[in-house]
């Protein structure tokens, strides 16, 4: 019996989501009284031995380079396979990018019952039961899992990150590599932004903001904060902004630690992709602007003045606290 | 080509979403339902596409759902499917759901088999992944591009901090998101023309289940915000600092 963890990575780097999907199910393991193993696919230039302060106890490697590409196929083949030699009764992935390829298929693989978008611990008192938001973040479901093998996949920034002492022995499982069906011809990464999906921080701003001209304070707030930029939909459609950076329903839906709304009204589509974030800030002139409902910390104010300001007395703490 | 476009209905986005039963059920009382929009726009929107280019193209339609799902199909068909099956049963295990989509896909050899990126309702992602599993196809998820060529597709997907495009033989399955294509509005001869169109009506192959819902619960209401002066910005950055531990 054990836990395994499918660790996710891009450009031979584990991604943050991964943090998180291997602290949960470390603690998963911990509820099972198991232990907590890890799975990494392709080649990474992270030294895995270091996934030990997450509390993995193994770590499994396959590292083809070809498996630096996503296959689906080739993943749930290799994937299930691995569960299966390390006789894991619990499978968990990061319900990002990846995890929506690949969970489901492994899941079906393993006739396993899965749960994907989970946000909680899951509840092992009389049962298998795994909360995860449904309705865009609106309200949760709690998933009773009936079968054998369960599989679990985490939605990014729900589940704290949690670091100890400890290094994870490596073993490098010997399974055959079934031949790719798909054939990557080209990648298109876009250099020196943070990806907004999977970024801690985000920063938005709306049709508040009058004009492209005027998204150097946001850039510069995003800067101070290492955050991501976002728009609303309207910013996107007039071409404010590119596309990519568009959140909502018809967009990305995100999930980051903060989401500060800037000059955006909160309508219920901008709030479907961004509802999931754990604390949400408004900045906006008018009090009654819905998204005050559905924030943490607000300002009424205007934007041109708010945000050059919270720019200044950030950038003060962060120079203070460096020194 | 054939293509087997997968819909599944949810509550309008303005929807109060509400439960019933316990927090067993779903509250649907007035509830106005509507095609998941990624399904609507992005997967049926490129299926028509697709037949516009080539005249021999069909599209079928599959919704696993009771007879509310009926008016969204006809929708469906008056934007440009072909014929419609339903299979009528309610349930919320993606397995089962795409497990039914799978024995309909295995009697009918589709070349190419869409959904949504995922349904706004149980936002799971899931059931592409799982027919693709079960019919032992190629699956690509968040497909924002799609090619034909001959026998061939070029996909392009979203991945973390920008795309990725590949070469797949058919028959594929994919997952929609924007970029594939542009909403579009039925019209009248549509509209006309989905009266006539099929709309079968199969009842459900056995199929086991591998989870099922315990209860729901309605996510608390923010705790009123906490507002903050405008001219005590300082006050939010060391909110920011101390509270949210943003830096
Ligand atoms: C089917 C459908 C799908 C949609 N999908 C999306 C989606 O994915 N994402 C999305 O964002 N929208 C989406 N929309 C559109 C959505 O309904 C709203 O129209 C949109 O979100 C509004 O964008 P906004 O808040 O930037 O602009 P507005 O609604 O115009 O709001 C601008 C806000 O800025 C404030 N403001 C003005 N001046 C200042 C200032 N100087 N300082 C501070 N604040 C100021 C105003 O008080 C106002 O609240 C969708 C709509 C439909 C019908
Ligand atoms: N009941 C259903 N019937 C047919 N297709 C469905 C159903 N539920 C979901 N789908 C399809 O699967 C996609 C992903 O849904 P989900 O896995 O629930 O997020 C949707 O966008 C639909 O295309």
């Amino acid at each position: 019996m054990s836990v395994l963890i499918f660790a996710d990575q891009a450009d031979g780097i584990i991604k943050k989501a991964s943090f998180e999907a291997l602290s949960y199910g470390n603690k998963v393991a911990a509820l099972l009284d198991t232990t907590a193993e890890a799975l990494v696919l392709g080649n990474v230039t992270d030294n895995v031995v270091t996934l030990g302060k997450y509390g993995i106890s193994k770590v499994h490697t396959i590292t083809d380079i070809s498996l630096n590409h996503l296959d689906t196929q080739v993943y749930a083949s290799l994937i299930a396979e691995a569960a299966g030699k390390t006789g894991a009764t619990v499978v968990v992935f990061s319900q990002n990018q990846t995890g929506k390829a690949i969970a489901a298929r492994v899941a079906a693989k393993l006739k396993a019952g899965l749960v994907a978008g989970a946000c909680a611990l899951p509840d092992v008192s009389s049962g298998f039961v795994v909360k995860k938001t449904v309705f865009s973040g609106k309200a949760y479901a709690n998933i009773s899992i009936n079968t054998p093998i369960k599989v679990i996949s985490l939605n990014p920034n729900s589940f704290p990150v949690t670091v100890a002492e400890g290094n994870a022995e490596v073993s490098v499982l010997n399974i055959n590599i079934p031949e790719s069906k798909v054939k990557v011809t080209n990648i298109n990464k876009i250099v020196g932004e943070i990806p907004l999906t999977e970024a801690d921080i985000v920063v938005s701003g709306g049709r508040g903001l009058r004009g492209p001209e005027n998204w150097g304070m946001i850039e510069a707030l995003a800067q101070s904060l290492h955050a991501a930029l976002a728009c609303s939909r309207p910013v996107a459609d007039a071409n404010w902004r590119p596309h990519h950076e568009h959140v909502g329903q018809t967009g990305y839906q995100i999930a980051p630690n903060l989401y500060i709304a800037i000059g955006i009204s909160g309508a219920i589509q901008h709030l479907a992709g961004v509802n999931r974030s754990k604390v949400i800030v408004v900045i906006n002139t008018d009090p009654e602007a819905p998204f005050f409902k559905s924030a943490d910390y607000g300002i009424v104010g205007d934007a041109f003045v708010v945000v050059p300001k919270l720019t200044e007395e950030i950038n003060k703490l962060i120079e203070k606290n460096s020194h | 080509m054939k293509i087997l476009v997968c819909l599944s209905k949810s509550p309008d986005t303005t929807s109060k979403i509400a439960f019933k039963d316990n927090n067993t059920l779903f509250e649907d009382a007035g509830v106005q339902w509507i095609i998941n929009p990624y399904d609507e726009w992005y997967a049926l929107v490129r299926a028509i596409e697709l037949k516009e280019k080539d005249v021999s193209t069909t599209i079928h339609l599959i919704t696993v759902g009771n007879a509310d799902c009926d008016a969204i199909i006809r929708k469906a068909l008056a934007i440009g499917g072909d014929e419609a099956i339903r299979i009528n049963v309610q349930n919320n295990d993606s397995y089962y759901i795409a497990a039914q989509i799978a024995e309909v896909a295995k009697q009918n050899n589709y070349d190419l088999i869409l959904t949504g990126k995922e349904s706004i309702d149980y936002n799971t992602s899931s059931i592409g992944g799982t027919i693709a599993e079960l019919l032992d196809m190629p699956f690509i998820s968040l497909a924002t591009k799609l090619v034909i060529e001959g026998s061939n597709a070029i996909v392009t997907r979203d991945i973390e901090g920008g795309e990725e495009t590949a070469e797949v033989s058919l028959p594929l399955v994919l997952s929609c998101a924007k970029g594939m294509a542009e909403q579009r509005i039925p019209n009248m001869r549509g509209i006309m023309a989905a009266r006539t169109k099929p709309l079968k009506v199969l009842e459900p192959a056995a199929i086991e289940t591998f989870t099922s819902v315990v209860n729901y619960e309605v996510k608390p209401a923010k705790t009123s915000v906490k507002l903050i002066a405008a001219d005590n910005v300082a006050e939010l950055a060391r909110l920011l600092h101390e509270e949210v531990k943003a830096f």
